[in-house]
């Protein structure tokens, strides 16, 4: 007896409320947007300079205290948060303390960090500072740069490789699901203000390919199919290639999220942000390749004269221009 | 499809075996870097007790390279640090003025009295008082002191670039000679730093140039990033300057081309020097930690035959007048001047400890930094932090990795199995891989080979999942699965092309642990389709070969 995540065969009418997925895309991408412009993004020291101190303990956390000691020291904006993670003992108590780029200062000043470590430390005994992070102004505006240029490239990449290999419609179908994926998760970080720094931008480059990943799968078939059955029109084969792959696009989304929901419980709390912006593009990259791509694909439609012969189906994978 | 040759079943367990074989050592982890550090030991000619048994503890047979932990997991300091290269025109400019002094007076005749102004940091302006008309004459007088740019692009052009502005002749560098001196500079910077930390002997230190003017500095197990800091950063700035003047006005103007100096150890001392000084550090070959005749702790020092043809010459003239021993803009002592010092040699006395006195020389001997460093980024991450990280991460790896092994089986039954052979084989792979190459392992890339371990199985579906579409057309077991593979082929190289095109773009564009992410990215990637469409398929062939199944399940 096989476990079984879709039925052997399914024939569910994926298009039949295509407006209303569309529709439903659309207005999150709108939410992701105001809640961005509105709230933007709770970056971290990577991305706007400044320094965090992790510190630990054995005495339970009180956020006045920290701010007591810290703040006399008229350092501008700090925030102190307390970590919390199920791996924790009950005498390890992590807090978390940012505290902003200083006016003025191009380098970062170790006297600042001296400062804060030694009023902390007269506060509360045995504290222990476990890392200690300073990115100066100047680089965290680079990082900016280079992240924004790092999507960008990646989604340019991507449109001129599934351009070269299928047709510019699923090229742009492609690249808006990603599109879609990116700022639904920008939008979630924005909205629940986790914080948003380096690692993130690796976490939305991975999305990035996931998704991708399955929007290729689903389209390798639309090809496929669109040879097979040269009088059926697009919505059919384009739902039947989607029924067809939903199988193998269960099964991969699924193996993904057990993997990555066992790093976010038990990985720990430093990569939380990180794992949380995968397991969250993972479930809304699935989402998109069929509801998104697919959607996209259909409103632009395909040019359906395959004109080459195809004598060579059996390795299309060498079959570059196709 | 099924029919796999021979030579291709032995390339294919080869390259299995082999990627177990270099993933093996980072299994014994402790074990093998204790034994690697012992044998590096005895290569370096320690004789220590039980250095040799140390070093049997890993077979030497064996692989021996370990993925590098990286400092997010390691614990350890890290610094970018901005080189500020344009310190390096104003010493080279202003250093120019006792040359230019010299070659001027001999014109005094022709061009009248001229004197330097206080210009811009990077240009050395004199102004023609009695003759301001005569400028263009000094200025050609001037620019005979031009040699050509020591560098293959600047070939063919001089180092410096002679103006004229009003009555003002002005110097600055010229073009071709800033590049130079930026990539000599970088050079030398990246070398000083490199043997400071060396002399501190830790495991492993990154030293990267990144970009024009940066320098990345990662050391682990070192304490903290203040510490890192107190190793590269302090410059140990040593010059011999001639004494204008004492004072104990701090605001007292020195006048063009000197500057006013505090005295390291009688507060409220100034002397006001000669900007220009007559040796440097740079002209040193030598220091030590010595005593001086009152058996206090000193530095001795020789200096290279043009510091000590300059030295001598300079004593030999100025005998009676003080002369200033500058260590990072602060006099550490002036001593009169009593005689001739010829050879090149001299002792450096001050109110130094005895381990001050060995840093000194260790400072002076490792060099002075050639400018100044800008501090962009500093982390430091505590080695308790880092084994948390780890000990998270590494069950986090295990647990993901059985219930995905789990989940396979129990959706594919034995091919589920062999998915999960292969899988096993994927991660091994790419461990013995980053070993190979020696790359770093961060926590976002155990991250990416979680990551992996989800979507390593991702080939393996889309061919089972097309067998069992192949086995409802019923052509029998044999021609299902190979129409499988066939058919799952484009997609699965689409697929992973386009994910990795995006590693790429993260190893290309990313830093530090980001890059970390990208190499296991990239390598899972490889790793994965290799295993799902190779090792996959030989162990279904072998199956089919010897069962002969009428009937398949999938």
């Amino acid at each position: 007896m096989r476990l079984r995540l879709v039925p052997q065969s399914t024939n569910f009418n994926f298009f039949g409320r295509s407006w209303l997925w569309l529709g439903i895309s659309g207005a999150m991408v709108v939410v992701a947007f105001v809640s961005f412009l509105l709230q933007g993004l709770n970056f971290g020291i990577d991305f706007r300079g400044g320094t965090t101190i992790r510190t630990e303990s054995a005495q339970a956390i009180d956020i006045a205290t920290y701010r007591g000691a810290v703040g006399s020291l008229g350092l501008g904006d700090i925030t102190i948060t307390e970590v919390f993670d199920p791996s924790f003992g009950p005498d390890k108590n992590v807090a978390m303390i940012r505290i902003q780029a200083q006016d003025g200062q191009e380098a970062v000043t170790p006297e600042v960090i001296a400062a804060v470590e030694a009023a902390l430390a007269q506060a509360v005994p045995d504290i222990r500072f476990v890392s200690v992070e300073s990115v100066g102004p100047k680089v965290s505006g680079e990082l900016i740069q280079t992240a924004v240029i790092a999507v960008v490239l990646a989604i340019g990449a991507v449109l001129v490789y599934i351009w070269m290999r299928f047709e510019w419609q699923f090229a742009l179908g492609a690249v808006l699901a990603l599109v879609h994926d990116v700022v639904l998760t920008i939008g979630i970080f924005s909205e629940l203000q986790i914080r948003f720094d380096l690692a993130i931008i690796a976490a939305l480059l991975t999305i990035v390919g996931y998704s991708l990943n399955d929007t290729v799968v689903v389209f390798d078939r639309v090809r496929e199919n669109l040879r097979k059955y040269k009088q059926m029109p697009l919505r059919e084969v384009l739902n039947l290639s989607i029924n067809e792959t939903l199988s193998r696009t269960m099964m991969t989304s699924v193996t993904t999220l057990i993997a990555l929901i066992a790093l976010l419980v038990l990985g720990g709390d430093v990569i939380r942000g990180f794992v949380f912006a995968m397991t969250w593009g993972v479930i809304v990259g699935t989402y998109s390749s069929i509801f998104v791509a697919s959607m996209i694909l259909l409103r632009l439609g395909v040019k359906r004269d395959w004109s080459k012969p195809d004598n060579n189906s059996g390795n299309q994978y060498a079959n570059i221009d196709a | 499809m099924l029919q796999i040759d021979t030579w291709k079943r032995v390339v294919i367990w080869a390259v299995c075996a082999l990627g177990i074989l270099l993933a093996l050592p980072n299994g014994f982890y402790g074990r093998v870097e204790t034994a690697n550090d012992a044998r590096a030991a005895i290569e370096a000619g320690a004789t220590a007790d039980g250095l040799q048994e140390q070093a049997d503890m890993w077979p030497g047979f064996l692989p021996s390279s370990l993925v590098n932990l990286g400092l997010d997991l390691r614990g350890g300091a890290h610094l970018l640090v901005e080189v500020q290269l344009s310190d390096v025109y104003e010493t080279r400019v202003k250093g120019m003025w006792p040359e230019v002094l010299a070659l001027l007076r001999t014109e005094r005749g022709r061009i009248g009295t001229f004197r330097l102004q206080q210009g811009a940091p990077d240009e050395l302006r004199i102004r023609l008082n009695e003759k301001p008309d005569m400028v263009d004459e000094a200025a050609t007088i001037v620019r005979s002191l031009a040699r050509p740019v020591a560098s293959i692009s600047g070939a063919g052009s001089s180092d410096i670039e002679v103006t004229t502005e009003g009555a003002d002749v002005v110097i600055r560098l010229s073009q071709a000679e800033q590049l130079a001196s930026d990539e000599r500079t970088m050079a030398q910077s990246l070398e000083i730093i490199r043997r400071r930390i060396d002399e501190v002997g830790t495991r492993e230190p990154t030293i990267q140039r990144q970009g024009d003017d940066r320098i990345l500095i990662q050391v682990p197990g070192l304490g903290s990033a203040a510490e890192l800091k107190a190793i590269i950063g302090t410059t140990a700035q040593l010059t011999f300057q001639p004494v204008v003047t004492r004072t104990d006005n701090a605001q007292m103007p020195p006048g063009a081309g000197n500057e006013i100096v505090p005295s390291v150890d009688q507060p409220g001392q100034y002397y006001i020097l000669e900007q220009a000084a007559v040796v440097t550090g740079e002209d040193l070959v030598d220091a030590q930690p010595s005593f001086d005749q009152n058996g206090r702790p000193a530095v001795s020092f020789r200096f290279d035959p043009t510091g000590a043809r300059r030295f001598g010459d300079y004593t030999a003239e100025n005998i009676g007048s003080p002369f200033a021993i500058v260590l990072d803009n602060e006099v550490i002592s002036a001593p009169v001047i009593q005689s001739h010092i010829p050879g090149g040699s001299g002792i450096i006395t001050g109110n130094f400890t005895v381990e001050e006195s060995t840093n000194l020389a260790v400072l002076l001997r490792a060099g002075a930094l050639p400018a100044d460093l800008n501090f962009l980024e500093e982390r430091t991450i505590g080695p308790e932090l880092g084994a948390d990280s780890i000990e998270a991460g590494k069950i986090a790896c295990i647990v993901a990795g059985i219930a995905v092994l789990v989940f396979m089986v129990a959706s594919y039954g034995l091919f589920g199995v062999f998915a999960n052979i292969a899988l096993v084989i994927n991660v091994a792979l790419i461990f013995g891989l980053l070993s190979a190459i020696g790359a770093t392992l961060t926590l976002p890339g155990i991250a990416g080979i979680v990551l992996t371990i989800g979507m390593a199985v991702d080939a393996n579906v889309l061919v089972f999942e097309r067998i069992r579409e192949e086995l409802k057309t019923a052509r029998g077991p044999a021609r299902a699965i190979e129409l499988g593979y066939e058919k799952a082929m484009s997609a699965i190289v689409d697929a992973n092309i386009t994910t990795f095109i995006t590693a790429v773009i993260l190893y290309v564009m990313g830093s530090g642990p980001v890059r970390g992410f990208a190499i296991t990215l990239g390598f899972g990637i490889v790793t994965s389709v290799f295993t799902a469409i190779f090792v996959t398929r030989l162990l279904v062939a072998v199956w089919f070969q010897r069962r002969r199944p009428k009937t398949l399940e999938v």
